[in-house]
């Protein structure tokens, strides 16, 4: 149940995003992804999940490739994403917005939908309780009702990460989930990474604020310049001399 | 629509005929009727899955020609060759969704009008098969067990069948996981593929079904005017039931209803009321008025009332 990446390398036009990443992600961890801007952390994400296509490399989960699969189908493996910039169904309810993050919880063909079958009532229901279950985990039983995009910031966050969750995933990656929030929050969204895990889920998350990295990780992966420079237990990577030189400069490394 | 609202739109569209003294008015509600089906299926699009089809005339066109072609030249009965324009008309919609895999906004609304051009210009050019601009006249009309459908009173039913029909297909598609994954491409498509629903599957699905409907809408035109002409692909049918769906409210079920019935009526009524000069002007003008101060269509902003009135 290990996501593995080998050798992976983008390129957008002639320019390297990345060249030659390797790394793993251990089942059952909470693994950050950190780096100055531009280190490819993000375009690692896209090719994981199937929104970009690598120019080379190889990504597994449990052995199985990934690479070339929509995002879709590498979703229906268990590996679900969310994104940098806020990313919900705008117009719809928060508890609508989870519903349809249940998609492949629910089993309705066309046919079936169109005959009006009993069993799909049922489901719906089901679907419904699982969707108010997940609305509670994340705080947000109180705002099922209203509309998505008229929550504050760090709310609509929380219903992104509903719908991610609601996709059941078994590994979770999650593209600066405290980004925007205040101290308050992003204690909270710690609190929620580290009851995701608890619950068998592996997360791998991208993140700039270092005290929620340091605080969450079993493992930080350091990228600088497409390529990983460091990887290790995060009080390791505090110390790493290369770690602090990417995001100092050269010339204000100690000497 | 609340339950009793609803029972009660039933009730009035079951009983119209009796209370409709004229053979005229009749004929609004049944063609009426036939674009609320028209109405219903590209808001299936246009409403849920977000997709502007501008072609939509052409599965219409498919439909009303497949069937007439079947009954007039292959002297097939009503009921299968409606069954085969339902059906041509829903492979062309595959077709469609398949060529516009990754074409999304603007570029879906070309090919939907590039298909309908071609397709209307098969219709004029095919002269051996569909008489060219001559049209197919005495396409027959339609019987049920030996009882024909000739009357306006019978058809009237007939298409008030085929409008309920296509209502609970919308229903049923809405109100579960599918219509959830419609919604879904038409509000976040990168989300959407991330939380496992294939977008492209569902595109080319609610275009069949649309386009299904449409062709069924055509089938109905077909045998109610009893003539066939490549006139059926005009530009006009499209922007009509554009018209519906937006006035009406897009992505509500009761929206496009509202929208057939009064977009069907309203040129009547200025037909009765004001001479030709000024009945253009009048639609335009109510046209634009109400996406003026009502952007969202009526049935959105009827809710938006009942819903403040209730809180």
């Amino acid at each position: 149940m290990t996501l593995a990446v080998r050798h992976l390398a983008v390129r957008f036009g002639g320019v390297a995003a990345l060249e030659a990443v390797n790394f793993e992600v251990r089942p059952g961890s909470i693994t950050s992804v950190i780096g100055p801007n531009g280190a490819g952390k993000t375009t690692a994400f896209n090719a994981i999940t199937g929104y970009l296509r690598p120019a080379g490399g190889s990504i597994t989960y449990d052995g199985v490739p990934l690479t070339g699969l929509r995002p879709s189908a590498i979703a229906r493996r268990g590996i679900v994403r969310t994104f940098q910039r806020t990313s919900v169904f705008p117009a719809l309810s928060v508890e609508d917005n989870v519903l349809t993050g249940l998609h492949l919880r629910g089993t309705g063909g066309l046919f079936e939908v169109l005959a009006g079958r009993r069993r799909l009532a049922v489901e719906e229901k089901g679907l419904g309780t699982e969707a108010a279950a997940i609305l509670a985990f994340v705080g947000l039983a109180h705002r099922r009702r209203e509309v998505a995009s008229a929550l504050p910031y760090g709310e609509q966050r929380l219903v992104e990460l509903a719908v991610a969750l609601a996709a059941r995933p078994r590994v979770l990656l999650l593209d600066e989930p405290g980004a925007g929030m205040t101290g308050a929050e992003k204690t909270v969204v710690s609190g929620l990474i580290r009851k995701i895990r608890e619950q068998g889920v592996t997360v791998l998350l991208v993140e700039h604020d270092m005290r929620m990295v340091m605080g969450i990780s079993d493992t930080v992966i350091a990228l600088n310049g497409g390529r990983v420079i460091a990887e290790g237990p995060p009080a390791a990577i505090q110390s790493n001399p290369d770690v602090i030189r990417a995001y100092l400069g050269t010339s204000g490394g100690p000497a | 629509m609340t339950r009793a609202g609803g029972w009660l739109v039933a009730a009035a569209a079951l009983t119209l005929p009796l209370w409709l003294s004229s053979a005229y008015h009749l004929h609004v509600a049944i063609m009426a009727g036939i674009f609320g089906v028209l109405a219903l299926s590209l808001n299936l699009l246009l409403g849920f899955t977000g997709q502007l089809s501008l072609g939509h005339a052409a599965f219409f066109g498919i439909g009303a020609y497949t069937s007439a072609l079947l009954t007039l030249k292959a002297e097939w009965s009503f009921w299968p060759a409606l069954a085969a324009g339902v059906a041509l008309a829903g492979a062309a919609g595959w077709l469609i969704g398949r060529l516009s895999l990754k074409l999304r906004g603007a570029y879906f609304v070309l090919v939907t009008i590039s298909f309908a051009g071609v397709i209307s210009l098969v219709s004029v050019n095919w002269i051996e098969l569909t008489n060219g601009p001559l049209g197919l006249p005495g396409v027959p009309a339609p019987e049920l067990f030996g009882w024909s459908l000739r009357s306006k009173t019978a058809y009237y039913y007939l298409v008030l069948a085929a409008l309920a029909l296509s209502y609970m297909v919308c229903a049923r598609l809405v109100r579960s996981r599918i219509g959830r994954a419609f919604v879904a491409l038409r509000e976040n498509e990168p989300l959407a593929e991330s939380i496992g629903v294939n977008v492209t599957h569902y595109l080319v699905l609610a275009a069949v079904v649309s386009a299904a409907m449409a062709g069924l809408g055509g089938c109905l035109y077909a045998h109610y005017t009893r003539f066939v002409s490549p006139e059926v692909f005009l530009f006009t049918y499209t922007v009509t039931m554009v018209v519906m769906v937006v006035a009406g409210g897009k992505g509500t079920l009761a929206g496009p209803l509202v929208g057939a019935v009064l977009f069907t009526a309203l040129p009547e009524a200025l037909r009765a009321a004001t001479s030709w000069q000024w009945q253009m002007l009048a639609y335009g003008l109510l046209l634009v008025l109400l996406v003026f101060f009502l952007p969202r269509g009526i049935v959105p902003a009827a809710q938006a009332l009942r819903g403040r009135g209730a809180s």
